[in-house]
């Protein structure tokens, strides 16, 4: 790379005259080949990426937002929809729009995704869709109106077109809103869903309650453990960290598995209990959130542990000591003066444990209760039991917002870079 | 720190803090060594003490027809993810370390964001992508979404061992004549030769112990070793399950032992260097 700089700068020099500008275009073109060759480098990596990971995510996001199933399939009806006021039922065109539709969608199949969609905003759209797909005459005579709600009385009903008309796209809050368990009424105007579906704010909250109290129990048992290994002679606080670093290196399955056979029925807990007349029937120590705690207290300890002792391994010890020669009391000491020295292990430790618990899958769902699931396992739900991508894209929006915003918060605080890999 | 002076007090606390820091060492090994044993047990149930010494669940592991299989695809889909990120990783990270070039921050956080993005997210995204294009019913979807999962320990190793990398070698080579490509293959790549290889075994650590997009991912041809505990999990529970943990556990053991030689010869050529 140097020789091209001096390739350039002998080409600048022996010219014609030692022009002072010529050689800083000579520089800043070699500085620029320079800076193309290190791009390019970097080019493949940037390319697969954007093709196996930005791409990708992005297409799946963008379903939570973006809604055309409907005026794909039922283009003439959302068409004709779209000067409807709202307030009294739509004109007959509309009606007449509609049948077309259906006629169409049925021919060529399309039919069942329209249903499916509608199906979601207001449920029994399906077979609403479909009965008036069989029972409507070859031939219609007299008005489409008439004929619509000769087979179902919702045709007569505003909610009804509504739902049509909220499903017509491009953009759609729908499914973020489904998300908070919020809904359009058929004014469009944001309201509560109804009660037996709300339970997307319990698994927010839930998430949130769980990754919080995972950080706090991390803390609580992270901070002595790297305290006393901090205080020990460099051979023996290795041989503790490799304690520590043993499970981080254990794959995750393991140590679920572990936990699995520690805490089910027939296990490892159970059977020392009751051989020791400790209890007299297995306790029921799975499938519950207790067991979700444990095992996820296991698995994210030692992200806690290891900033914390980076941070407590550089404290020298002669500022307590100096504390408690000017007669602070050993509590003080700690409180006032060690203390506030770790706060920016605390801060790291707490911010990497609780990321990573928010999105946590795996465990709740090995040794979890129905009760115990994450937003990670209705992601996963939505995207492979029931195919609806609408919502899993809206909570993977929610989820991923929350994450990338708290690893914001953690690179201005101590910056990504520095990141710690065992 | 221990001095002649401590009071009551000071005593009775660290012994406290000894014994909590035990009994959390404890919680952390303890699971992990507890089920080694039982994989060598001869009797079929979780429980303590052992009826007996077999290797009967070993046997059958190497004798199913999908634990094996399993074993064998988890290998094919680690080694090819980790060729490729490791490939791909360290150029991007040779380019990043030699020169600025505009948005470089922005590059490198797209370069770690894998690492960042909740895997579910990662899975569900790259299944929504590949399923159409008929990508998850061979090794290949699964090779690729594994490779953006280890990308970012590479990049983070390689550039790392850069860091502490001293560019006048590199200026000294040129000078004395050497080609670009002579000089990053004799002098460049032995020095971080050694951080290359660690963000490999970090790479193959990733995929090795990846479940969830594997769970969404693989058909029942590719179902990779972590994926079949899942779902050994979930059906009726045995001992194989136990002699599968063992064998993760112990090539855990030999990635970090790995990974902490070569930390160490890492941190020896750059003394000599």
């Amino acid at each position: 790379m140097l020789r091209g700089a001096a390739a350039a700068l002998h080409a600048a020099l022996a010219g014609a005259d030692d022009d002072a500008g010529d050689l800083r275009r000579a520089l800043r073109r070699s500085r620029r080949r320079e800076q193309l060759r290190a791009a390019a480098l970097v080019l493949p990596l940037f390319l697969f990426l954007a093709a196996c990971f930005v791409v990708p995510i992005g297409a799946m996001l963008s379903r939570g937002v973006i809604d055309t199933d409907i005026t794909r399939i039922l283009p003439a009806v959302t068409a004709a929809l779209k000067n409807w006021d709202g307030r009294d039922l739509p004109a007959e065109s509309a009606y007449a729009a509609l049948i077309a539709d259906i006629r169409t969608a049925r021919e060529a199949g399309t039919l069942a995704s329209a249903a499916t969609r509608l199906n979601y905003d207001v449920p029994g759209f399906r077979t609403l869709l479909f009965s008036a797909g069989r029972q409507l005459p070859a031939e219609l005579n007299g008005s489409a109106r008439d004929a619509l709600i000769g087979i179902d009385p919702k045709w007569g009903e505003r909610e009804t077109w509504a739902a049509i008309r909220r499903a017509g796209g491009p953009a759609t809050d729908f499914y973020l809103l489904g998300a908070l368990d919020l809904r359009r009424d058929a004014d469009g105007s944001v309201v509560g869903g109804p009660s037996e579906q709300r339970v997307f704010r319990d698994v927010l909250g839930r998430t949130l309650w769980i990754s919080a109290m995972v950080t706090l129990m991390c803390v609580i048992l992270g901070y002595p453990v790297a305290y006393v290994i901090s205080a020990q002679p460099p051979g023996r606080a290795g041989v503790l960290l490799f304690l520590v670093l043993l499970p981080f290196w254990t794959s995750l399955l393991v140590r679920t598995v572990a936990w699995v056979v520690l805490l089910q029925k027939e296990g490892v807990l159970n059977s020392l209990f009751l051989s020791l007349g400790i209890v007299n029937e297995p306790l029921k120590m799975i499938f519950n959130r207790f067991a979700v705690y444990v095992a996820m207290v296991h698995v994210l300890l030692p992200f806690m542990v290891l900033p914390l002792y980076s941070v407590m391994r550089s404290i020298p010890p002669s500022y307590v000591r100096a504390a408690s020669s000017l007669g602070a009391r050993p509590f003080t000491a700690f409180w006032r003066v060690y203390m506030p020295q770790t706060l920016p292990g605390i801060g790291a430790g707490c911010l990497m444990v609780f990321i990573q618990a928010l999105g946590y899958y795996i465990t709740p769902a090995l040794v979890g209760g129905a009760d115990d699931q994450m937003i990670s396992y209705f992601i996963a739900f939505y995207a492979s039991r029931t195919v609806n991508w609408g919502m899993a894209a809206a909570l993977s929006i929610m989820l991923l917002t929350a994450t990338l915003a708290l690893y914001a918060v953690y690179n201005r605080l101590i910056g990504v870079e520095r990141m710690r890999l065992g | 720190m221990r001095t002649g002076t401590e009071t009551v007090g000071e005593r009775v606390t660290g012994i406290g803090l000894a014994m909590l820091t035990g009994a959390v060492l404890a919680f952390l090994v303890a699971p992990i060594l507890i089920i080694v044993p039982l994989s060598f047990s001869s009797g079929s149930f979780f429980y303590y003490p052992l009826p007996g010494f077999s290797l009967r669940w070993y046997q059958d592991f190497f004798s199913s027809s999908f634990w094996l299989p399993s074993l064998k695809n988890s290998l094919i889909v680690g080694t090819s993810a980790t060729i490729l990120a490791t490939g791909l990783g360290t150029l991007a990270a040779l380019g990043i370390w030699r020169a600025r070039f505009p948005a470089q921050a922005l590059v490198l956080a797209l370069l770690i964001s894998p690492m960042v993005v909740p895997v579910i997210i990662v899975a569900v995204g790259v299944y929504f992508a590949f399923a159409p294009l008929g990508l998850t019913d061979g090794y290949l979807g699964l090779i690729l979404a594994h490779t953006t999962l280890g990308v970012p320990f590479v990049v983070i190793t390689v550039l790392a061992t850069l860091s502490s990398f001293d560019r006048t070698l590199i200026r000294a080579a040129e000078s004395l004549g050497a080609s670009q490509i002579t000089t990053f293959r004799r002098v460049t790549l032995p020095l971080i030769l050694p951080g290359v290889a660690s963000g490999a075994v970090f790479a193959f650590a990733a995929s090795f112990d990846e479940v969830v997009v594997a769970l969404l991912m693989a058909g029942p041809g590719q179902r990779t070793l972590p994926r079949q505990m899942f779902a050994g999990i979930n059906d009726n529970i045995s001992l194989t399950i136990a002699a599968a943990a063992t064998m993760l556990i112990a090539i855990s053991l030999l990635l970090m032992i790995v990974v902490g030689w070569l930390q160490r010869r890492s941190a020896r050529l750059r003394q000599s260097g």
